[in-house]
């Protein structure tokens, strides 16, 4: 197999791990709001719930997620796996995102000094017109740093979708590495993650120095 | 008539008892100062009549809008949320480290309150900005960001934000604590502007020659209660108690 093939094959699932990547980002960041809120709540029942949750989310690999989120409905109740296997990927990736999205926001939450709050209680701001207008613009750019952090993993992670057989690139790229016992695909793998993580960390860029107006 | 009626504040920490059995009132008008030492509760007393600090025995009132008021055991009942929302759009408090917005810019501080809050239109809350910047001397300083400012232009421009909301009664904690000697100046002119025009105010300050010149009534706080008040030349001239004393000795040394 040409080096052209190669690299055309692997192109093609180029499409799959871009929707890994951005179906994950869609939905870890609400989701990890939510569960940053969980884990925040006054209820100790439900913050000390989500915390464990976390924790396991967070212990335990990404790839025993997959799997468990992909086979698990099968052996568990005998629930046929779907052809598409983007879903139980998406599923997974974006839980587990989301866990450590949830810390990042809570981090970044309770970074921010209790004086915000007091003068917009005292301006006659509502919770939810404090938290959107006043902490929420202010957290973005605290935790800017370790999202993008996470987004240059995430890129690196959509790899892992290899272990349930989901047709993205380094899962043909694999393929084709066993058919022609050869180690270029990895190389090719390499290259594709390298290029599409300078344009993660152009764009991140971008996005902290539109933030950087103010400090 | 009476903007603020604060009657028996009870507040502990724990076993600390901050403040104790204090009342208060206020006048259209009248500018009231108070001073004392460290830790004698100026602030928790402030906090609580702003609504920031649950009180835990006592009444409080705003024109006719009861607060805080007292059940039979005397534990203080907070009125519902419509109510102390109400209440909220009579006061205004300015803090000692300003706590402006940092992500918006001067003009957006004094803006977005009165729109997200008061509801008023882009237009009617750009002109009433323009007016009080162009009134704290901070016209041209519209567009900076607040991090781009000095202590004192900050200060004031936290002035003007609570400015722009109309608040009958305007509080203060110690609004140039934050700031370097040479800027405190500054801030203490436009709060005497105001007192000439007769804003109702209840100033928190450490300035005894501020306090002097611009109050209707001091007050003298130690230890969670009010030691003595009266107007400047009487608390400041012929102090009564002896802590009194004290404390201005303290202060004029
Ligand atoms: N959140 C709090 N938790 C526990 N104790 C507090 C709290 N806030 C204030 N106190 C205590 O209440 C007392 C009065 O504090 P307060 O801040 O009202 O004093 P102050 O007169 O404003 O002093 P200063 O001139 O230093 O600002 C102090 O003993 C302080 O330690
Ligand atoms: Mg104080």
């Amino acid at each position: 197999m040409s080096l052209l093939t190669m690299i055309t094959k692997m192109a093609e699932g180029l499409g799959n791990t871009c929707a890994i990547f951005f179906l994950t980002l869609l939905f870890s960041l609400p989701l990890g709001m939510v569960i940053a809120f969980l884990r925040m709540s006054k209820s100790k029942i439900i913050s000390n719930f989500t915390r464990v949750i976390i924790a396991i989310l967070r212990g335990t690999p990404l790839m025993l997620q997959l799997i468990a989120v992909t086979y698990g409905p099968y052996y568990l109740f005998g629930i046929s796996i779907s052809r598409n296997k983007l879903i139980p990927v998406v599923i997974a990736f974006a839980i587990n995102y989301a866990a450590y999205f949830a810390e990042i926001y809570r981090s970044g939450i309770e970074s921010m000094p209790v004086g915000q709050y007091e003068a917009a209680e005292i301006l006659g701001y509502s919770k939810v017109q404090t938290f959107f207008r006043v902490i929420l613009p202010q957290v973005a750019k605290r935790i800017m740093p370790s999202i993008t952090n996470e987004v240059v993993t995430l890129v690196k992670d959509t790899s892992m979708a290899f272990t349930v057989s989901y047709q993205e690139m380094f899962t043909i790229g694999k393929q084709i590495a066993n058919s022609q016992t050869s180690f270029v695909p990895f190389v090719v793998a390499g290259a594709f993650y390298f290029i599409f993580n300078a344009i993660v960390d152009y764009v991140m860029g971008k996005v902290e120095k539109s933030m950087d107006y103010y400090e | 008539m009476k903007v603020l009626q604060i009657k028996n504040i009870e507040k502990s920490y724990g076993s600390n008892n901050v403040l104790k059995d204090i009342s208060l009132s206020v006048d259209m008008g009248e500018v009231v100062s108070i001073i004392g030492p460290s830790g004698s509760g100026k602030s928790t007393l402030l906090r609580c009549a702003t609504l920031l600090t649950e009180m835990d025995s006592g009444e409080l009132i705003y024109l006719d809008e009861c607060a805080v008021k007292n059940d039979e055991k005397g534990k203080a009942v907070y009125a519902d949320k419509a109510e102390l929302k109400k209440v909220r759009g009579i006061f205004g408090l300015v803090f000692q480290n300003f706590n402006l917005f940092p992500h918006y810019s001067v003009m957006k501080n004094l803006v977005d309150p009165q729109m997200t809050v008061l509801g008023r239109s882009k237009e009617a809350a750009e002109k009433k900005a323009v007016e009080l910047l162009d009134k704290m001397g901070l016209s041209e300083k519209a567009d900076f960001y607040p991090c781009m400012l000095s202590g004192g232009q900050q200060q004031r421009v936290a002035i003007a934000r609570a400015l722009a909301m109309d608040p009958t009664i305007l509080f203060f904690d110690e609004p140039t604590s934050a700031l370097d000697p040479e800027l405190t100046g500054e801030v203490l002119k436009v709060i005497k502007q105001l007192a000439e025009e007769k804003m109702t105010m209840v100033i928190v300050t450490h300035e005894m020659a501020f306090a002097r010149a611009v109050s209707n009534r001091v007050i003298f706080m130690d230890g969670g209660v009010i030691v003595e008040q009266g107007e400047p030349e009487e608390v400041f001239g012929n102090p009564q108690a002896e802590r009194t004393k004290q404390f201005l000795r303290n202060y004029q040394s």
